[in-house]
């Protein structure tokens, strides 16, 4: 055979999501252990359904700092003494939070994991929560606040926000909160989030890797099962104020003086995470700008070299997230740029995509998944994203079958019915000099120029 | 902890390494090519990643934008990266699209040449100056990464200049450019490739012979200058430029063992002790403690030619200026050169390598990866598995020699960045390669 031959692929071999064993301590603690036995290294991802959402009016960012004040000591270890029993184990905790969860994981070798889960445990129930240390996180906070607004990628992602979001909205403002609202927090506010959120009732432990069930249960028993008290908040609310400016397209220019790049971001509203399209928006989504060789990157990029890449998600949320097309372009193609975005978009509503297409993106899909889930840390993430949402059991076992079963018909209707085009924003970090005239005669819509500050 | 692995030579040169796990139904194809931005020309900066752009453009065989597609419809992961000393490329898959995998990366090595065009040539010129602008001329601080090699190697070294390279000699790359560069680098015998996850070896060796085994050798390729320099600056180098941040950052750069040579990991471990995460010296003194740093770090290039450099990056908190945070960091630098480390600095840092290897070798990709560094640099892919033995082998006395040796002020360079002066030279657009900077012996 000649290398004109092509390959032909024979059938792949089955693979399924590791299993997850389930089980509930006494104080209400929900524990899932899914065994991988390839290599000696455990995740253990501790998780409370309180990210940045439920930050009080007025305290935004009060999640993000408690989840980073955590690692920073407890009542019986200051930062320093935390850090270097942790480090000793060839471990760090990292601690987080996002729009829905909050969340502290550590990756240890097996021999190391109850060392590793008894200072997890002392992180969750006793964080010490000191006024230099919150103080001192505030101000990093603040300085990185500072920093986003110098960043092209930084300016155009607050402003974005706040072109789409409507005062009031928890997702006008960063996940981690502005400036204003950073400014006002306090230990006391980092306490009193702790207090009603990080409770045993309301906590999932998952651990991943070289661990049995009954060796991970009885580890986070040892550790977590003495924790008693409750929340002092309920479950999360079902709904998160999402709600978007009405009143068709618009045009906006961030200045920056000289930039030889435009930014842009071309969005609308998106849609919750659990909306029954899911699949059939992730797939069209794919077609037209979430893989390399998507629409709207072959377009920008392989066609016309607007860009080094372009791309389009939808940002999944409990309440709507932005769907957002982002990429940034040479300067004096700015208007070109978004013309043929905003062609893609109208062009993935208007024509239904060929088989051909469309098993680009399912088989995509479909292959890449246990690819996905090589590391322990990607697999205790994926369960808790299921755990956090309340997604089904047999969500990752199903997965590529639903993947499978999106047709050309129901991408089509996922592109109408979730494209919305006489809704678009059009957002531009660039030079007003160069791009406004431009942008403008495109007639998109009522266009105004935004000058940055700079202050915090 | 061992991970399996058997190596071959090809007729033709090409050095293959097979590494089985069959815990997922997913194998990575990798191929390391050693050349990088130190083989290109003078007057071609930037060619050599431009060219890595050009072998996603389709072969004899294979389409314009089809790599990117056939890989993708198999369900896989790809991308190719450009570096000072090596260019790698590289796709997982599913392990049932193996072969497509393999044919795909001998189309491009056999016959890249028929399937180049000027158009495509001035697309992906295009593109690659759009990163450069996306990466570089339009990111705070983004210049670091083309000034500190600048810094720390003198001009006619092959390290000295630029890897995403200047719009001048972007513009001028030409196709000619292009047949030369490939015939004198991209040939099987300049190459390694590594298969790592699930196949079967009896199928994956016929694969590799049907496929790669016709590949003729390059014919011999020039020599490159000398990569040797001295073991240290020999006085302290420092240069300041002014930019669009609004916090001083410092690079602080010393010259190093080259990687995987004896005492690399000694100097490794210098680095993981001095500013490898929380519990690191510079974290723990300069974030915690005085409250002058806003982050800081250290890290290794793992240059294998010449020298290698190991680079303490350090962000200021607002309100502190540069000279303190440079002093700051000078005080433990000093403190480390002076006084050495400890064995339970030495314990903390052996264990977050341990873990960090382990981790990266989850990924049959970062595997694959690592294979082919040990295969490049020393054609021994199997040294992967002696990495943590010769880690664990380094005493606290070895280094603590190396800080006596290599972090004393004749070895230290210092690129930093300060907000440019309110109402300064802003207007004149001087962000990007053609800023001026204040470049100064300040003596050893």
């Amino acid at each position: 055979m000649s290398m004109s031959t092509r390959p032909v692929a024979g059938s792949g071999r089955p693979w399924e999501f590791p299993a997850v064993h389930h089980a509930t301590l006494a104080n209400g603690l929900r524990v899932s252990v899914a065994p991988m036995h390839r290599l000696p290294m455990v995740t253990v991802l501790a998780m409370v359904d309180a990210g940045a959402t439920r930050d009080a009016a007025g305290h935004e960012g009060a999640s993000l700092l408690t989840a980073s004040a955590l690692t920073e000591g407890t009542a019986r270890l200051d930062g320093a003494s935390l850090t270097e029993q942790c480090e000793r184990l060839g471990a760090s905790i990292d601690a987080g939070a996002d729009w829905d969860s909050f969340m502290a994981h550590v990756a240890v070798t097996p021999d190391r994991l109850e060392q590793a889960m008894a200072l997890l445990g002392e992180v969750l129930i006793t964080p010490g929560f000191r006024a230099r240390d919150v103080e001192r996180l505030k101000e990093e906070r603040l300085a990185d606040l500072l920093q986003q607004r110098v960043e092209p990628r930084g300016l155009a992602a607050e402003q974005f926000r706040e072109f789409l979001y409507v005062e009031g909205s928890r997702y006008r403002v960063s996940a981690g909160g502005s400036p204003a609202t950073v400014r006002g927090l306090s230990p006391e506010i980092v306490q009193a989030f702790h207090a009603a959120h990080v409770a045993p009732s309301r906590m999932t432990i998952v651990l991943t890797g070289d661990v049995t069930p009954e060796r991970g249960v009885a580890l986070v028993e040892r550790a977590l099962g003495s924790w008693r008290g409750d929340a002092a908040s309920g479950a999360m609310p079902a709904t998160v104020d999402d709600r978007t400016v009405a009143g068709g397209r618009r045009v906006r220019v961030v200045h920056k003086a000289d930039a030889p790049q435009s930014e842009l971001r071309v969005g609308h509203r998106g849609l919750p995470r659990l909306h029954p399209d899911f699949f059939d928006v992730v797939v069209m989504n794919a077609l037209l700008g979430g893989l390399f060789s998507s629409r709207i990157n072959l377009n920008l990029r392989e066609k016309h070299a607007y860009t080094y890449g372009a791309n389009s998600m939808f940002d999944w949320r409990r309440g709507a997230g932005p769907f957002v097309v982002s990429t940034a372009v040479k300067t004096e193609v700015t208007d070109a740029a978004v013309r043929e975005i905003l062609l893609e978009i109208d062009r993935m509503r208007s024509e239904t995509v060929s088989a051909d297409e469309l098993s680009l993106a399912t088989a995509y899909l479909d292959g890449v998944f246990p690819i996905r889930y090589e590391t322990t840390t990607a697999v205790a993430q994926a369960i808790a994203t299921a755990s956090s949402y309340g997604l089904p059991d047999d969500y990752y076992t199903t997965y590529r079958q639903r993947v499978r079963g999106v047709t050309a018909e129901s991408v089509r209707r996922a592109a109408e019915q979730h494209l919305h085009p006489e809704e678009l924003l059009v957002l531009a970090v660039g030079d007003r000099e160069a791009i406004r005239a431009p942008l403008d005669a495109l007639g998109i819509g009522p266009l105004d120029v935004v000058e940055p500050t700079t202050d915090a | 902890m061992r991970i399996p692995v058997e190596s071959y030579r090809l007729p033709n040169g090409l050095l293959v390494t097979l590494s089985e796990d069959h815990s997922a139904p997913i194998v990575a194809v990798n191929l390391w090519y050693h050349v990088g931005s130190a083989n290109e020309r003078e007057g071609r900066t930037g060619f050599a990643h431009l060219f890595e752009h050009m072998l996603f453009q389709g072969s004899e065989h294979v389409g314009a934008n089809e790599h990117f597609e056939l890989v993708q419809r198999a369900g896989g992961t790809l991308n190719g990266s450009t570096w000072l000393d090596r260019t790698n490329y590289y796709e997982t898959v599913p392990s049932n699209h193996l072969a497509t995998a393999l044919w795909l990366e001998a189309d491009r090595m056999g016959a890249l040449l028929p399937a180049m065009t000027q158009e495509k040539l001035d697309t992906q010129r295009d593109v690659v100056k759009n990163e450069r602008r996306w990466s570089v001329d339009n990111q705070p601080y983004g210049t670091w990464w083309e000034r500190l090699p600048a810094l720390c190697f003198p001009p006619e070294h092959p390290f000295h200049h630029s890897l995403i390279g200047s719009m001048e000699h972007l513009s001028e790359a030409s196709l000619e450019d292009i047949a030369e560069f490939f015939r004198t680098w991209y040939s099987p015998d300049n190459a390694v490739l590594t298969i790592a996850g699930d196949f079967d070896p009896t199928e994956a060796r016929a694969l590799v012979a049907q496929y790669f085994g016709p590949i003729p050798r390059a014919a011999a390729r020039p020599a490159l200058p000398s990569f040797t320099v001295a073991p240290s600056f020999g006085g302290a180098q420092r240069a300041v430029f002014e930019d669009d941040v609004v916090l001083p950052r410092l690079f602080l750069a010393f010259r190093s063992p080259v990687f995987g040579s004896a005492e690399y990991y000694a100097a490794s471990i210098c680095g993981a002790i001095l500013g490898s995460r929380r519990g690191s010296r510079l974290y723990r003194s300069l974030v915690r403690e005085q409250e002058v740093a806003q982050e800081v770090s250290a890290f290794t290039y793992d240059l294998s030619k010449g020298s290698d450099l190991l680079v303490v990056d350090a962000m200021a908190r607002p309100g502190v200026t540069l000279e303190q945070l440079e002093a700051a960091v000078g005080a433990e630098v000093d403190r480390l050169h002076r006084d050495g480390v400890t064995a339970d600095e030495l314990a903390r840092a052996l264990a977050l390598i341990e873990t960090d290897l382990i981790g990266a070798l989850q990924s049959a990709g970062e595997r694959a990866d690592k294979l082919s560094q040990f295969a490049t640099y020393f054609g021994d892919a199997a040294l992967l598995n002696e990495q943590i033995d010769r880690y664990r082998a380094v005493t606290v006395e070895q280094v603590s020699a190396f800080a006596r040796t290599r972090l004393g002020v004749d070895n230290r360079a210092s690129l930093v960045y300060v907000p440019r002066a309110a109402g300064g030279s802003g207007a004149a657009g001087a962000t990007g390669a053609g800023a001026p900077g204040v470049v100064e012996e300040v003596g050893a």
